[in-house]
């Protein structure tokens, strides 16, 4: 731990496991105080019992996709800190479906907390950091796939398309304000998700990567906490690619 | 300074405008220079002013001074003290 994030405020969606859970924790560990945001109330507990972390995280449950459980999120945050600097969008959904299976309630969901809740997370946290001299940094989480592409995802693809595209023009718009928007776009990650996955088929995507190895939940925080840093200060719109030099 | 007084000062303020201009006419559509740079600095003054958040629709729909003491009371912020 160096202080990188000292007396920052931050907020991470999603924060129930997986990489938004390592995200919350190394922002917590260069000394930031993170709100951990889940959607299932008490889904958090647990973790911060028993992690090293805990005084500097703080569990906020609430719905991204309820504009005004959002709004009462970002209230409070107001009350209790009078500012926020860090916004990650991390929370997401994926489904994996060939093209003429996809089912148009996933599809919707996806969408629904893919972009449209990143959308009104981003909004109601540039309100914020829009009044602060020092503005703010919004990192959205998107994904390789989102550039790149990939049979079977074409629907999640697409919202991690939008999701760097939206980085890109909210950047454009609030430079002016000195708010900072930029994506970390993981590839193929070790997550909870990955443990079901085929591995014969997995030793095949692994043989992609050049680094020879998945990447581990640590990996993508330490790009967001180099983003979520004054080290970044100058850096905007930028989509950072952390997939181990993957060729696909 | 009661609450009537404070939501004045801010549109006297920022529209550099008197007290006795701010009627029922006073709206998004009838002052020429409350445009959307202003709309925006006059929610900032508001939500400071106030400590509230307002939700986006009514961000959206605040297009007049009357109507912005109704969305104002929709957050419990009363308009009956003077």
């Amino acid at each position: 731990m160096t202080g990188l994030l000292r007396d920052k405020v931050c907020i991470v969606t999603g924060a129930g496991r997986g990489i938004g859970r390592a995200i919350a924790e190394s922002l917590a560990a260069e000394g930031a105080f993170v709100y951990a945001n889940d959607a299932r109330e008490g889904s958090l507990d647990s973790w911060l019992t028993e992690s090293s972390m805990r005084q500097g995280i703080t569990p906020l449950y609430f719905d991204i996709t309820d504009p005004a459980a959002v709004r009462n999120a970002f209230s409070q945050i107001r009350k209790e800190k009078q500012r926020l600097d860090v916004l990650v969008n991390n929370a997401g959904v994926e489904y994996n479906e060939l093209i003429g299976m996809i089912s148009p309630e996933n599809m919707e969901r996806m969408f629904s907390i893919n972009v449209f809740a990143t959308i009104e997370m981003l909004q109601m946290a540039s309100r914020l950091m829009s009044r602060q001299e020092r503005g703010g940094s919004i990192i959205n989480i998107s994904s390789m796939v989102g550039i790149r592409g990939n049979p079977g995802q074409l629907v999640y693809s697409a919202t991690k398309g939008a999701v760097i595209a939206l980085t890109k023009s909210a950047a454009k718009e609030l430079a002016s304000k000195n708010i900072r928007v930029n994506s970390v776009a993981p590839g193929l990650t070790k997550t909870e998700m990955m443990q079901g996955a085929d591995i014969e088929k997995l030793k095949g995507r692994i043989a992609n990567i050049s680094m020879g190895r998945l990447a581990e939940p640590s990996d993508i925080a330490r790009a967001c906490v180099f983003f979520a840093s004054d080290l970044s200060g100058y850096v905007s719109g930028q989509v950072l690619a952390v997939d181990g030099c993957t060729i696909m | 300074m009661n609450n009537r007084q404070k939501y004045n000062k801010i549109f006297t303020t920022l529209f550099n405008i008197n007290d006795s201009q701010l009627n029922k006419d006073f709206t998004f559509n009838n002052v020429e220079n409350w445009d959307s740079i202003a709309h925006l600095s006059l929610i900032t003054e508001l939500e400071d002013t106030f400590n509230v958040l307002f939700e986006i629709e009514d961000i959206l729909s605040f297009g007049s001074y009357e109507n912005g003491m109704r969305i104002l009371e929709k957050y419990k912020i009363s308009f009956n003290d003077f």
